[in-house]
């Protein structure tokens, strides 16, 4: 039997950077290993340099020269 | 019997601002002369002390301190003195000479290699440093998300949405034991520092108060609302590659379980949460006000600005 959401699971796609997909989700790899996220969104890495896929690290971003900006955490 | 605490301990004062705000407070004296702001270091310990002390009646006091205070009319005009020195000193310091898409683009770009906090702590951070850098973080830290709440009334729809969404989820998705304030609260005590809310704030460095009362200010005031918006995309933006920088700092030097969880579940939040920012929260409230474009740009601007300040102050103490 197919499955009968109240509403279908809303998936973004952008220019670059991560899928963006409306969480719980669970994704298999090609190893059988289990990754779960029940955030609201999830974003699931697409260019594969994630250090912690399937999940987007911001690993995709273009780089620049060596120089320094703020860093924070929120 | 002692009476039930109900918030933290008013801190000593750093000058004559600070303590007419905090004598006022105490019921032991008039306030100070809002004329007195005028002639203040914008960004020094004495502004921005009596600053953070007057918005912290929003959040939640201080022990001692009758609460109706955080509305009387006297001391809300010093504050506005002090706010309006300070806003006026970084509008001209973090000029904004960029469109908001160059801006963000600019936040976007990862250098290969940087001299910040983060590079300076994953790389030969000890446990000392970190224990300095979370003793200051813990003015925002144990508030986190604080602040951003109260842009929500003034944001509609697709901003609205997002914008809760991302709170939500800084809240703990429903879950105590997930707000992220609580998570920091867990690598506080990794580190072997007091947990309690507000309990460093005599040793808050001028710059870690300038930037939690930047947040304050843009969170306040509705007329600062795409500013606040901006600071907010900046420092979510930002924070993902940082947070893997100083996740590897704890585990390097063993912080602890918590320590660590702390920024690794900020790398994978935050990866989600600026995408949000940028497409919904920005986005969308550019749809209904298109005119804040430069005020979300200036938040963006003051933001790196205060963080540069603060990174610069930990580095040089850190390398005296």
């Amino acid at each position: 039997m197919p499955n009968k959401p109240e509403r279908p699971c809303r998936i973004t796609l952008g220019d670059d950077g991560p899928l963006l997909v409306e969480g719980p989700v669970e994704i298999t790899g090609p190893d059988g290993s289990v990754a779960v996220s029940d955030r609201f969104v999830v974003a699931v890495c697409m260019c594969r340099r994630s250090r912690m896929y399937p999940w987007c690290d911001t690993s995709h971003r273009r780089r620049a020269r060596p120089g320094e900006r703020h860093d924070t955490a929120d | 019997m002692s009476p039930r605490r109900t918030g933290p301990s008013l801190p000593r004062p750093r000058g004559v601002l600070s303590a007419g705000v905090i004598g006022y407070l105490r019921d032991d004296g008039a306030p100070p002369d809002p004329g007195a702001a005028g002639g203040a270091d914008p960004y020094g310990d004495d502004l921005q002390l009596a600053l953070y002390v007057c918005y912290e009646l929003h959040y939640r006091g201080f022990d001692g301190v009758r609460p109706e205070l955080e509305w009387d009319p006297p001391l809300l005009a010093v504050r506005a003195a002090l706010e309006e020195r300070f806003l006026t000193a970084l509008r001209h310091d973090a000029p904004v000479t960029a469109s908001l898409d160059d801006v963000l683009d600019g936040l976007l770009l990862e250098p290969v290699r940087g001299s910040g906090v983060s590079w300076f702590l994953e790389d030969r951070g000890e446990l000392r440093h970190l224990r300095d850098y979370a003793m200051q973080r813990s003015l925002y830290h144990l508030k986190e998300a604080d602040p951003h709440a109260w842009v929500l009334p003034r944001l509609h729809g697709r901003a609205k949405a997002g914008m809760a969404a991302i709170e939500y989820d800084e809240f703990g998705a429903g879950r105590a034991d997930r707000v992220h304030a609580q998570l920091f609260a867990g690598l506080m005590a990794d580190l072997g520092l007091d947990t309690a809310y507000g309990r460093y704030l005599d040793e808050g460095s001028a710059p870690m108060l300038t930037l939690v009362n930047q947040m304050s200010l843009f969170g306040l005031h509705r007329r600062l609302r795409g500013a606040l918006v901006g600071h907010f995309a900046a420092v979510e933006i930002t924070s993902s590659p940082a947070s893997r920088r100083l996740a590897h700092a704890m585990k390097r030097t063993g912080a602890g379980p918590a320590a660590e969880y702390f920024y690794t579940e900020h790398v994978e939040a935050d990866a989600v949460h600026e995408q949000v920012v940028r497409r919904d929260v920005i986005g969308g409230l550019l749809d209904d006000e298109p005119g804040l474009a430069a005020d979300i740009a200036f938040g963006i601007i003051a933001t790196s600005f205060l963080e540069d300040r603060l990174g610069e102050r930990l580095l040089a103490d850190w390398r005296a």
